[in-house]
């Protein structure tokens, strides 16, 4: 804090400690808000399909119905926005980045996130791999809402939000790290909410 | 840009503009300016170091050393009803940003321009109008905004004073709970109708902004995208409660 400013009068409203468990700079929501810069894409589910493309000996495509053939996993997370609200173990089910990244063979240090309407965010494979992401399609027991990115988004609930890539459509793999949409207009190249890695230079 | 950091901020003058709304204005000598549609950090801090934070758009460009913030209060909220309810000139707060990028509008992103607003979702559409009437800007501009009635709108003054001035705007109310009896305009939620009678048609290439609660914004940002408007040309952002409507 600057040095001695408090704002008179303030108390706050102080929940349980749970609140432990949050990052810092977080509070806990029981709603779902939605942070998206756009309309919603509405892709009809016989013209979607999801890539691994990019710097990938054999890259490789799925449709809607051969990703759902892929053993699903479901996850129970916290997740963290870096509009600042946190909603606790959420249940995810989808196909682990793992299992995907499995069926090619690269080499790459970075990936880019890319979507339906343009998105794209970007992380170091490092960030994907090892049980800490996902390719989601439903959330708590019941297909993802479009605009909580339906039919799939990318889950990295490590990272603030903004990187789990709703209406994604495939990962591209690369040698080097290249900022995606919200990465070029101020937000942190990594996102890490124990950091509070919210914009540049956090 | 380099790294954001809190900056000192004391309240000047606090406005109501409707019971649950109102414009404070701070004064923040380090501030760094902003562009129309941007938010600001606001961040408080208890007697024994509790500390709170939440974003705020900023209602109109910084002037003076000042920036002016238009607040919601929210029942459940932790900051909105302290700057609500509580602030008065001399207090205290920090203040961190600018933040965001993409819901921006300035003059040289040109147009035709479209900004919809339901509730307080009109506070970065003011933002840009003030900065398209201050820069005697010449790109054709319509606002729509949405309100429950007239004593819950924001800012209604300023937008008639701004659109007598502006010779280039256009302004358009809809009321969806209460009108005045001689009330002559719409009376209805925002409707794909209404956008085909207001909105530039989709063959003009039009920039659009739309703010509001979610199910506003979904709706609306997909009339405009079956009315032609390229998905890339439409610029939202969304609050509240999701399938909240004002």
């Amino acid at each position: 804090m600057a040095d001695g400013v408090f704002s008179r009068g303030f108390r706050g409203r102080r929940r349980a400690p749970a609140d432990a468990a949050l990052p810092p700079g977080q509070y806990v929501t029981d709603d779902f808000p939605v942070f998206s810069a756009g309309p919603t894409p509405h892709t009809p589910l016989d013209e979607w399909s999801f890539a691994i493309t990019g710097e990938a000996s054999n890259p490789r495509v799925w449709s809607w119905e051969a990703f759902l053939e892929l053993p699903p996993e479901t996850i129970t997370t916290d997740i963290h926005c870096v509009t600042r609200w946190s909603k606790l173990s959420t249940q995810w089910t989808g196909v682990s980045v793992d299992r995907l990244l499995s069926e090619v063979t690269h080499q790459a240090a970075y990936v880019t996130a890319f979507c339906d309407g343009g998105y794209t965010t970007n992380l170091p494979i490092d960030d994907l791999t090892g049980g800490k992401a996902w390719i989601a399609y439903e959330f708590d027991g019941a297909p993802l809402e479009p605009e909580h990115g339906a039919p799939a988004r990318l889950l990295v609930p490590h990272l603030y939000l903004w990187k789990s890539a709703k209406w994604v459509r495939g990962l591209r793999l690369m040698s080097e790290d290249k900022p995606g949409f919200w990465e070029e207009l101020g937000y942190h190249e990594h996102g890490d909410p124990w950091k509070e890695q919210r914009h540049w230079g956090d | 840009m380099g790294r954001l950091t809190w900056r000192p901020g004391t309240v000047l003058e606090s406005v109501t503009e409707t019971p649950r709304v109102k414009t404070l204005t701070i004064a923040a000598p380090e501030w760094p300016g902003h562009r129309p549609g941007q938010h600001v950090d606001v961040r408080l801090t208890a007697e024994d170091g509790y500390q709170a934070v939440r974003s705020y758009s900023l209602a109109a460009p910084a002037s003076n050393g000042t920036v002016m913030v238009t607040v919601e209060r929210l029942d459940d909220g932790e900051v909105s009803p302290y700057l609500v309810d509580e602030a008065r000139p001399g207090d205290q707060v920090e203040l961190r940003g600018p933040v965001g990028g993409y819901f921006v509008w300035e003059p040289a992103l040109g147009g035709p321009l479209l900004l919809v607003g339901g509730g307080s979702g009109i506070v970065p559409l003011a933002a840009m109008l003030r900065v398209h009437a201050a820069a005697a800007s010449d790109v054709p501009t319509r606002l729509l905004f949405s309100a429950r009635s007239p004593d819950e709108a924001i800012f209604t003054a300023e937008l008639d004073r701004l659109a007598a001035d502006d010779l280039q705007l256009q302004v358009i109310a809809t009321y969806t709970r209460e009108a005045p009896a001689d009330w002559t305009g719409y009376r209805r939620r925002v409707d794909r109708e209404m956008l085909e009678e207001v909105a530039w048609r989709g063959a003009d290439r039009p920039l659009a902004f739309v703010c509001g609660p979610t199910g506003f914004v979904e709706t609306v940002a997909a009339d405009l995208e079956q009315m032609g408007y390229a998905g890339d040309r439409i610029r939202t952002e969304r609050f509240g409660p999701t399938g909240g409507t004002p």
